[in-house]
């Protein structure tokens, strides 16, 4: 039973990482409709260049990360002006396809900047068992996956105040809502796009150095976002909340699945068990957990 | 003035539904076809071969499978690559399995079982669709893939879990040289694009096309919306097994299930994208872009004489910003560029 829970809280931690970079997928499904896949590419983009500017240039990392969140940033606004901003009004798919063809560009510049090798990111964490726990119940718990925890709570949160309590905030509502209602009324939609992809952009420099510290900064980075889609169609595109849900309970289910059920089928199932879970949550619940109704009109 | 149709009366309803009911048309078709199979094997190189035709024919036939499910019936799959593994592993298995198997029935076998797989995995584009759909079609990937690694049947227990594909011979004859595999692909190439030309013009390919513009409105007026999805599923499976098929036995030879991994599905998804969504002809400009354009780009920054690391990274980003810049250029893709400029030689050299 110790073990059952061990299982189940490692997993629903490394949840919360999933959620982290659901997190930036949703942001801008939300505000501008773009499935965006380059999501993992900027997560590795993010925690690649901190990791560079450390390193190369001797920088101490509380001026390192402040300086990728600028480049960030301007990857943000340049990815609206150049990208998104001719392809207004194209069928979704295009937009998807073309955030694609930039998870190809922001790869390929990456590497070309910071090279491909991998490199290790120290976070001033400790990846070690917390005592406390440890001594009362016996389970090891990392403190890292804790902590971890708590910067994605503190991170929702912000969010939230953002979305809810600022002008800012109302304003990306708004577009998420109706873009040209929101246009009508006088509401820059390319301003709102850009800030969406700065803070998107924010969201995956946070992932970024999480997944870095954690599992190095290294190519296979892009893959986490992969990992990020079932917690997005099983939570719905569209919700805050469903991201963090849906990234607990697939993180949680694929650690359980693999620990129990993979030895019978020879292990490995973790690549794709999280989305077979989420195909039969979408048979029942065909907009996600917390998607918003889908009424279709002729 | 190149092209003009007027003067050509249909005159008998046989006429009236040809496949290229232009007589320029038919002619350039004919003649394009006629110089594949009978002037190409003689000036083309081995390399030629067997780097760009008979990739370029492989894609445009797996390209065209994903065209009928995403450019006529609308359901967006990342999963392609998913259905040719099936199609492969399944000639594989029958060739080695049941003695005396001839290969072209193996091919097609092989598309079968792919389109009985793509039928089950097209189950929930029943319930969901736009993007969740295409999200769910990963699962079509991972298990698939993952599944043909973990069971050592499908391999015939073979330890690197990579299965060489038997000897190509029909009626006795064996296609050895690259110029003979090129033509029974360009042969059954050409035999299931005819095909699906037909098809998407006949009940079934209207009946996709409502589903596809509006599947709500197109249940209301009687399209049987579960039979339609599922027939793009099985139809479009199929062509992407032989593709798979033709993938293993007459390009690589020896494949593994790895090879057909997910960028293999984004890169046929960018054919038809590039291509043109609901085109034949589209996928087969599609297929000629995304072969040719990395051999290009690998030959110009290879001239630069950069070191190797650094060419490879650049390469990635003008992929990448090459597919950006073609998107806004051209959104309906280079069919649609054909057309314009077909349009502009009907009236060439009058403006109206």
């Amino acid at each position: 039973m110790q073990f059952f829970f061990e299982v189940l809280i490692a997993g629903l931690l490394s949840g919360v990482m999933y959620a982290l970079v659901a997190l930036g997928f949703v942001l801008i499904f939300k505000a501008s409709g773009v499935f965006n896949f380059a999501q993992g590419a900027m997560v590795f983009f993010a925690a690649l260049t901190t990791v560079g500017l450390k390193e190369e240039f001797g920088l101490s990392l509380w001026v390192a990360i402040p300086i990728t969140m600028v480049v960030m940033v301007l990857l943000g606004i340049a990815t609206e002006r150049i990208v998104l901003r001719p392809l207004v009004n194209q069928h979704d798919i295009t937009l998807f396809m073309a955030t694609i063809g930039l998870t190809f560009f922001i790869e390929g510049f990456a590497q070309l900047v910071w090279g491909s090798t991998v490199r290790k990111l120290d976070l001033p964490i400790q990846d070690v068992p917390i005592e406390f726990v440890m001594e009362r119940t016996g389970m090891l718990i990392s403190q890292f996956d804790v902590i971890a925890a708590i910067i994605c709570a503190i991170l929702v949160a912000a969010l939230a105040i953002l979305f809810n309590k600022t002008k800012v905030g109302r304003a990306l509502r708004a577009v998420a809502d109706d873009h040209q209602a929101a246009l009508s009324v006088g509401i820059p939609l390319q301003h709102v796009w850009a800030i969406v992809w700065a803070v998107a952009g924010f969201v995956a420099l946070v992932a970024g150095l999480l997944w870095g510290a954690r599992n190095g900064v290294q190519f296979a980075l892009i893959f986490v976002a992969l990992k990020a889609l079932p917690v997005l169609i099983l939570g719905g595109f569209t919700s805050v909340p469903g991201a963090i849900v849906g990234g607990l309970i697939i993180g949680a289910s694929e650690k359980l699945a693999e620990v129990y059920i993979g030895p019978y089928v020879g292990g490995g199932i973790e690549g794709w068990f999280p989305y077979v879970l989420a195909l039969v949550f979408l048979l029942i619940r065909p907009e996600g957990l917390f998607g918003e109704k889908i009424i279709r009109r002729i | 003035m190149i092209y003009r149709e007027s003067g050509q009366y249909k005159t008998s309803y046989l006429n009236d539904s040809q496949i290229f009911p232009i007589k320029q048309d038919r002619y350039a078709v004919l003649a394009f076809i006629a110089f594949a199979f009978l002037a190409v094997p003689f000036i083309a190189t081995p390399y030629f071969f067997s780097a760009i035709l008979i990739p370029f024919l492989i894609f445009s036939l797996a390209a065209l499978g994903l065209n009928i499910l995403t450019g006529y019936a609308g359901q967006i799959s990342l999963g392609t690559a998913a259905f040719m593994a099936v199609g492969a592993f399944a000639a594989y298995n029958f060739m080695l399995r049941v003695p005396g198997m001839p290969i072209l029935l193996a091919f097609i076998l092989g598309g079968v079982c792919a389109s009985i797989v793509g039928i089950v995995f097209g189950l929930p584009s029943l319930r969901i669709r736009g993007f969740y759909l295409a999200a769910s079609t990963l699962a079509t990937q991972f298990f698939v893939v993952w599944c043909l690694t973990k069971v050592p049947w499908f391999t015939n227990y073979s330890s690197s879990g990579v299965i060489t594909a038997q000897e190509v011979k029909i009626l006795g004859f064996h296609f050895n040289t690259p110029e003979e595999k090129y033509l029974l692909v360009l042969a059954i190439v050409c035999v299931m694009a005819l095909l699906a030309k037909n098809m998407v013009r006949s009940t079934v390919g209207r009946s996709w096309m409502a589903v596809r513009d509006m599947d709500v409105a197109a249940e209301v007026i009687g399209f049987k919306i579960m039979r339609t999805k599922l027939t793009a599923f099985a139809v479009s499976s199929f062509y992407c097994g032989v593709a798979g098929a033709l993938f293993a036995y007459c390009y690589v030879g020896t494949v593994e299930p790895d090879a057909y991994n997910l960028d293999l599905s984004f890169r046929i998804l960018f054919m038809v994208i590039i291509g043109g969504l609901g085109s034949i002809l589209g996928s087969f400009l599609g297929a000629g872009f995304i072969v040719l354009l990395p051999i290009v780009l690998s030959y110009i920054v290879h001239v630069t004489g950069l070191p190797n690391s650094v060419t490879s990274n650049v390469e990635l980003m003008v992929f990448g910003a090459l597919i950006i810049f073609f998107l806004i250029v051209e959104p309906h893709g280079l069919a649609r560029l054909w057309q314009v400029a077909k349009e502009k030689l009907r009236l060439w050299p009058f403006p109206h």
